[in-house]
């Protein structure tokens, strides 16, 4: 007898619907599944047999053949356990096989029977909903995650035999009590806890309020991971959509416990990591650090010790907002909408610029600053010097909270939002040089400070470029149409050196 | 182009290029062989090649090494000309030729000026090219001529500070005169020229050889009334610039550096022998004029709003970030805005690590 079963595969981050045919035949007791499925797939079968048998049910003494369809789609991980135990049941007449109908099934089984956690559960119930079923049964632990999902019931069981049970008519158990989670506001880093830095909390400001990518520059212990750290929180919330993008992400990546992430992320890999660690890859291809920050910050500390491949493979991310990855004959895409901030010391010492302890020659400086240039600092529209406090500055009050300066750039972001519409660009810092011709209208004033700055070869073409959206930035977080004078030069004094400045010799 | 070389220095330029490889193992002893005259010079180093060469120096022309700066758009002058450089006339063995490129002219008004030379390491810290730089740069403004050998480092440092103070300064260079050597410095070069000069013992397009270095220093040593020593090594090259200048009865200087940093080892040296200390462009002056005769020109600021002549006077004086705003009345937004405006009037500029300098 055939019974049928649906669910879901993760592929890349994205659900992908797979069929699970369970037949069961006369002749010799056997147990095969088809259907291009990993080791954990294969080994699935001892641990079914198990947990059937563990739950009570009968294991039929037949012929059982398994197939995972569609046959071309890789298949890899624990998750399709349950859907093939179950199928298993109604075949062998176990469970009415009509009550599978509309139903998706998602999670890892133990030898005893229990459902197991398993990752991706949001995206299985994306799928599910958008795959027009009525019921997705998971794991118990998963439940607040899955329900996530509007439109659709979620059955939570901790067995196999509850699932069974659910399937053959009796209620469903109700889904656990949402956890009480802690306010975000009070465990998250907040700009109230600085002292001193008064330039770069300016530049953190700005980059949040016009989506720019900063570059950080300073000594070792000056501040600038602290720094970083606190840029989320002066972002605008995440919107419902972009916060269930983010847990399905997350989930998939098996880094989430439970509930709906609220807070942006944050992610601040080690400079060792590999190009496919950062960008996304590997077989089957998981997401990488750049999409794991998706919507969020990526920050990358001791940029200058970051691997040449790695960098590169973050140029399409940054262009594009998502990285497409290629194995075999099928393309994948991962979301890659992050902020990026980076950090560096001034030298490959770390002092440059501070009294006489640099101990760097020339040609070290030179190296570093080769090391640093590239395709990647072409996207990053802020330089800011980070330098250590003062010890009165230390003693001192602080500048600003988080929340009052999140209201000033969700101010300024919404201005963006009304100017740039019809341009493709959703904030300052996405501006191409045609957006910015038509929507940062500079002064008379500001014009001639920037023709000035660039032909006395303080700005490149691209530069240029690069000043104006800051500036464009600085205008909306000051609530004024036109660039003025002010918001250039603050624009100006913020802008990438050239590769010859601070590098002794021209 | 005027070309005043008499037959007698044109066969010993020539004879120069001629040895160039001749010259190259026995380098240890540049100093004494320059003295020799021509044939005493052949015969100590020409080797088996000693008549031929003989015969070829006996056939050489004025009108040959004429063309051939002619072409290469080098000025050439003899040391038996009026004006040669009085100065060079001190050394034991002045070079038979100078090539100059910028102009002659322009040469002669530079070295009327008191000139001080400063040289140092190749490979100084951040430190050492600041200071080069900035004591470079005053200097120029206070009128003197500084010149260097245009190495990488504190030679270029010192070019580089007089070209942004708009000065002109004079480059000594080891091979040709329009040879950029190191080959990075070919823009350097061209700015020198610009307003200063490059100057040479050895013919245009001569690539430049070891010996040539130590022979460089001799000129600078000569054509500067005192010289400076930044920073260098127990066995640096600048120490033979140094040297000369003492053997010459010019005034030698050093600044001095950490005391343990390896970089201090030649100019503790100096010091220790009676160099004078050198902290600033004012002791440079005082060694040069007599103390407080002549002073360090103040920047013209008169134009400037109150609040950036300020914030100028602060950086100057080495401050930087929230301490210097203070000191202007000026916060974060207003005061970098204010430091964009200093750049774009070119008073200050970005240093090591991004930090502002004053020009």
């Amino acid at each position: 007898m055939l019974a049928q079963v649906t669910t879901f595969a993760i592929d890349g981050v994205d659900p992908r619907q797979v069929w699970l045919e369970v037949d069961i035949r006369a002749g010799l007791p056997a147990f095969t599944i088809v259907g291009l499925g990993d080791t954990a797939v294969r080994e699935s079968r001892d641990r079914i047999r198990s947990a059937v048998l563990n739950s009570r049910f009968r294991f039929p003494d037949r012929r059982i053949t398994a197939n995972l369809a569609p046959a071309s789609l890789r298949k890899a991980g624990p998750g399709f356990d349950a859907g093939l135990a179950l199928g298993l049941l109604a075949a062998s007449d176990q469970l009415p096989a009509a009550s599978l109908e509309g139903c998706a099934v998602f999670g890892e089984l133990s030898l005893g029977g229990e459902l197991r956690d398993s990752p991706g559960a949001l995206a299985v119930a994306e799928g599910a909903r958008r795959a027009g079923c009525t019921r997705l049964i998971v794991p118990r632990q998963r439940a607040r995650e899955a329900a996530l999902v509007e439109g659709l019931e979620i059955i939570a069981v901790s067995t196999l035999r509850e699932a069974a049970s659910v399937l053959a008519g009796a209620p469903a158990p109700p889904l656990p009590r949402a956890e009480v989670e802690p306010a975000p506001a009070e465990s998250a880093p907040d700009l109230a806890d600085v002292r001193g830095h008064e330039v770069p909390l300016l530049a953190l400001q700005i980059a949040a309020a016009g989506g720019h990518n900063l570059l950080m520059e300073g000594a070792p212990g000056t501040g600038k991971t602290m720094l970083a750290r606190r840029l989320p929180s002066i972002l605008p919330p995440l919107s419902r959509e972009e916060a269930i993008e983010v847990t399905r992400i997350h989930s998939v990546a098996g880094l989430h416990a439970r509930g709906l992430i609220q807070t942006r992320p944050f992610r601040a890999p080690h400079h060792s990591i590999s190009a496919a660690g950062l960008a996304g890859g590997a077989s089957p291809p998981r997401p990488g650090e750049a999409t794991l920050a998706n919507h969020g910050v990526l920050f990358l500390d001791e940029l200058s010790e970051f691997g040449r491949p790695a960098l590169e493979a973050l140029r399409q991310p940054l262009e594009d907002g998502e990285v497409s990855i290629v194995r075999g004959q099928r393309s994948l895409s991962f979301p890659t909408r992050f902020m990026l901030v980076a950090a560096t010391n001034p030298c490959p010492c770390g002092f440059a610029g501070v009294e006489d302890r640099c101990t760097c020659g020339e040609a070290d400086l030179r190296r570093h600053r080769r090391r640093l240039s590239g395709p990647l600092l072409d996207r990053l529209d802020l330089l800011v010097d980070v330098r250590r406090p003062a010890d009165a500055e230390l003693r001192g009050p602080s500048h600003v909270s988080s929340a009052q300066v999140g209201e000033r750039v969700a101010v300024a972001r919404e201005r963006q939002r009304a100017r740039l519409q019809g341009t493709g660009a959703g904030c300052n810092g996405d501006m191409d040089a045609r957006a910015a011709r038509h929507t940062a209208a500079l002064d008379g004033e500001a014009e001639a400070e920037l023709a000035r700055a660039y032909t006395e070869g303080l700005l490149s073409a691209r530069g240029r470029l690069r000043v104006v959206r800051v500036a464009r930035t600085i205008a909306d977080l000051a609530g004024s149409e036109r660039i003025g004078r002010p918001d250039l030069l603050l624009a100006l004094s913020l802008r990438q050196r050239l590769a010859q400045e601070g590098a002794g010799v021209g | 182009m005027s070309a005043r070389v008499c037959p007698d220095c044109a066969r010993r330029a020539w004879l120069l290029e001629r040895l160039a490889g001749h010259l190259e193992p026995v380098r240890e002893r540049i100093a004494e062989l320059l003295e020799l005259d021509d044939r005493a010079l052949v015969a100590a180093v020409g080797g088996e090649h000693r008549s031929a060469i003989e015969d070829e120096l006996e056939r050489q022309e004025v009108s040959e090494l004429e063309d051939r700066a002619e072409r290469a758009g080098v000025e050439i002058v003899c040391r038996c000309d009026s004006a040669y450089p009085v100065a060079l006339r001190d050394l034991p063995s002045p070079p038979s030729v100078l090539h100059v490129t910028g102009s002659l002219e322009r040469l002669t008004a530079l070295l009327e000026e008191p000139s001080v030379a400063i040289v140092g390491s190749r490979r100084p810290s951040s430190y050492g090219l600041e200071t080069t730089r900035r004591i470079a740069g005053e200097l120029a403004r206070a009128g003197l001529t500084v010149v260097s050998g245009m190495a990488l480092g504190t030679d270029a440092a010192a070019h580089t500070g007089v070209l942004d103070a708009l000065g002109a300064t004079v480059a000594v260079l080891p091979g040709g005169a329009d040879v950029a050597y190191p080959a990075r410095h070919r823009r350097l070069l061209a700015r020198i020229r610009e307003r200063g000069v490059a100057v040479s013992e050895l013919g245009p397009g001569v690539m430049p050889r070891r010996w040539m270095f130590p022979a460089r220093n001799r000129i600078i040593a000569a054509l500067a009334d005192l010289t400076v020593l930044v920073q260098g090594r127990e066995r640096s090259g600048a120490l033979l610039t140094a040297e000369w200048a003492a053997r010459l009865g010019r005034g030698t200087g050093a600044v001095p550096g950490q005391v343990a940093g390896p970089l201090s080892a030649a100019p503790h040296r100096l010091l220790r022998e009676g160099a004078t200390l050198i902290a600033s462009a004012q002791d440079v002056l005082d060694a040069v004029y007599g103390v407080g005769a002549v002073l360090v020109p103040r920047r013209r600021t008169a134009r400037l709003e109150p609040s950036l002549t300020a914030l100028l006077e602060a950086i100057a004086d080495g401050e930087e970030g929230q301490a210097a705003f203070a000191r202007a009345g000026l916060v974060g937004e207003s005061g970098m805005a204010a430091l964009a405006r200093l750049e774009l009037d070119g008073l200050v500029r970005r240093g090591p690590g991004g930090r502002y300098l004053a020009r």
